[in-house]
């Protein structure tokens, strides 16, 4: 019933590898929607729902699943991608992205019925309040999953976020697996440019939560990562992932003209070779 | 008639003391103001069911998601300026989007919280909360009804729901075993030359408004329109055709409120002469909740006068 676990990174790196052609197809089908974000975290999805993660595809509300709130939806295609390949539901179904009709909305939906999503999100600061008071039910019934959230490092900057790092703190959350996608650039340009974030490890510790570091692209680390975060008591984790938007196509890695944008056919014909090479 | 004088939000803090002792899924989400919102009661009884948060509205209604979708029915009170507008967001997405079951109380509804003026005087609320999907929108008139409000909004509804309820002591008058069944407005007075459809604390005030007019030989209908969303559309069909003139009375401002639901029932099925008592598109003030009450305009001469207009207009 639960998902086969695997941490051999050769295996994981070649679920990867399909997981981002999946992403590049269907925001070409799609023709709008964000693939930068959802390339770069693509190393941080595989790792998670192929190694961390307890859950079951065929059983997607299986009371005992670890949850995955995805804080930032607009990478949801990097999730419907994973879920896809996780076996949640077929891999053609990807071609519906921001579709009529279709499962797989522009940022989650859950009304529209696609399994393993846990929650409807796309207004940025809110999954982590969210990821919160599912802990505290969790640790309210005496249950052992967790609860992992994932936010963009821009999201950061929505005060909200701070509210919920609060209370995650206050109230012994550990367990809370939060992973933020540091990438450094969002929609104007870099981070620090339009709002600092830095330091931003001392932030989150400031604020009582248990700091790791990590490149997230390097599933290894990812792993380890992972491991670390799973042995800490009493106070709330968060995995701080450097990853880099756009990674796995060479010609728009770090470019923050991508964040927002779907490839043409063309370009998609050539994002897919680069990929193939990289 | 009236058993004494009693704040809405005493009700309210009864019935979630009762929603919690029937089920035991039921938690409360405290931002710093517990007692004054009503919830002591709750949070003496059941310590390991009160979360508190701090001063952190938005944080505070995106843990009532997570809470709800896990199962637990949360209950979020504050008052109704913050639930209803800094929060808006987080209701909007987190909540309705979701649709999730989470009861969101919104204190201090109304110009007569008094003293602390405008910041703290939600009049904006109902217009807020009926907009959004999937929102159930309730508007207790009396201490009794808020209790009755409460047990229904935890023990009926599946979805998001909005109570509103005030601070200063208000007559009660109406009785549980009246019960309370959400969508269906309360007829408190039977009349024939208009209807006064009221909520929340003008609910007394339409029917004071109805003696005054009766003694002037207009006999009129009085509605308590405790469900603002889904409104009771049969009741107001009903009063429009029967009664051919409609006052509508709220302690809101009159755009987007009660009267404007409903107008957009009455243009739609059967257009009559309507009056809107309200606040005037503008902020309040400080002051004794009375003297605000009557400055504004939210008092039953006024209903009154509006129904004299009205059925002059209708004839």
């Amino acid at each position: 019933m639960q998902q086969e676990r695997t941490a051999d990174p050769v295996k994981l790196q070649q679920i990867a590898h399909a997981i981002r052609r999946s992403v590049i197809t269907s925001l070409m089908e799609a023709g709008s929607g964000h693939l930068g974000g959802s390339l770069g975290l693509t190393d941080v999805f595989t790792t998670l729902y192929f190694s961390v993660l307890n859950h079951a595809p065929g059983f997607p509300r299986w009371p005992g699943r670890d949850r995955l709130v995805l804080s930032v939806g607009h990478v949801a295609p990097v999730l419907y991608a994973t879920l896809a390949h996780a076996g949640y539901f077929s891999v053609d179904e990807l071609n519906t992205l921001r579709k009529q009709g279709s499962r797989m909305q522009g940022h989650p939906g859950r009304d529209h019925g696609l399994p393993g999503l846990e929650l409807s999100a796309g207004s940025l600061g809110q999954g982590l309040s969210v990821a919160v008071g599912m802990a505290i039910a969790a640790k309210s019934d005496m249950k052992d999953h967790r609860v992992f959230c994932v936010l963009g490092d821009g999201e950061l900057q929505e005060g909200s976020v701070w509210e919920a790092a609060m209370a995650a703190a206050h109230h012994k959350l550990d367990n809370i697996i939060a992973v933020v996608d540091r990438n450094g650039l969002q929609i104007d340009g870099k981070t620090e440019d339009v709002m600092k974030l830095e330091p931003l490890g001392d932030k989150w510790a400031a604020f009582g939560w248990r700091v790791l570091h990590c490149d997230g692209n390097d599933i290894p680390q990812l792993l380890d990562a992972f491991d670390r975060a799973a042995k800490v008591r009493v106070k709330p984790t968060v995995i701080i992932a450097r990853t880099m938007m756009g990674k796995g196509v060479r010609s728009i890695e770090n470019n923050h003209l991508w964040h927002g944008k779907a490839p043409s056919a063309e370009q998609a014909k050539v994002f897919l070779e680069e990929l193939e090479n990289n | 008639m009236n058993r004494g004088d009693k704040p809405t939000k005493s009700g309210f803090g009864e019935g979630l003391l009762e929603a919690g002792k029937q089920f035991p899924g039921v938690f409360c989400i405290a931002a710093d103001i517990t007692t004054s919102v009503g919830c002591n009661f709750f949070a003496d009884a059941f310590p390991d069911r009160l979360i508190s948060l701090g001063i952190a509205e938005q944080n505070c209604v995106g843990v009532a998601a997570g809470l709800a979708l896990e199962g637990k029915i949360p209950v979020f009170a504050t008052y109704a300026v913050f639930a209803a507008l800094r929060a808006a967001d987080q209701i909007r997405v987190s909540v309705c989007y979701n649709n999730l079951h989470v009861v969101i109380g919104g204190a201090h509804a109304g110009v007569s919280v008094g003293p602390d003026g405008a910041t703290h005087q939600a009049l904006e609320d109902i217009g807020i909360m009926r907009v959004l999907p999937n929102m159930t929108v309730l508007s207790p008139c009396d201490a009794t009804q808020a209790r009755l409000a409460v047990l229904a909004a935890v023990g009926q509804c599946r979805g998001p729901v909005y109570i509103r309820y005030g601070r200063e002591a208000m007559p009660d008058f109406t009785f549980s075993k009246a019960g309370f069944s959400i969508g269906r407005a309360d007829m408190l007075r039977e009349g024939s030359n208009l209807t006064i459809i009221a909520t929340g604390h003008m609910v007394w005030e339409a029917l004071l408004a109805a003696d005054l007019l009766e003694a002037e030989g207009i006999s009129a209908r009085v509605l308590n329109m405790h469900t603002i969303k889904p409104i009771d559309r049969e009741a107001i069909i009903r009063a429009a055709r029967e009664t051919g003139a409609i006052v509508t009375a709220e302690e809101h401002q009159v755009n987007c409120g009660l009267g404007s639901a409903v107008a957009e029932v009455v243009v739609t099925h059967l257009p009559v002469p309507m009056a809107f008592v309200g606040m005037p598109d503008r902020f309040g003030e400080s002051g004794a909740p009375r003297q605000l009450m009557e400055k504004y305009g939210l008092t039953a001469a006024e209903i009154a006068e509006a129904g004299r207009r009205i059925v002059k207009v209708a004839r």
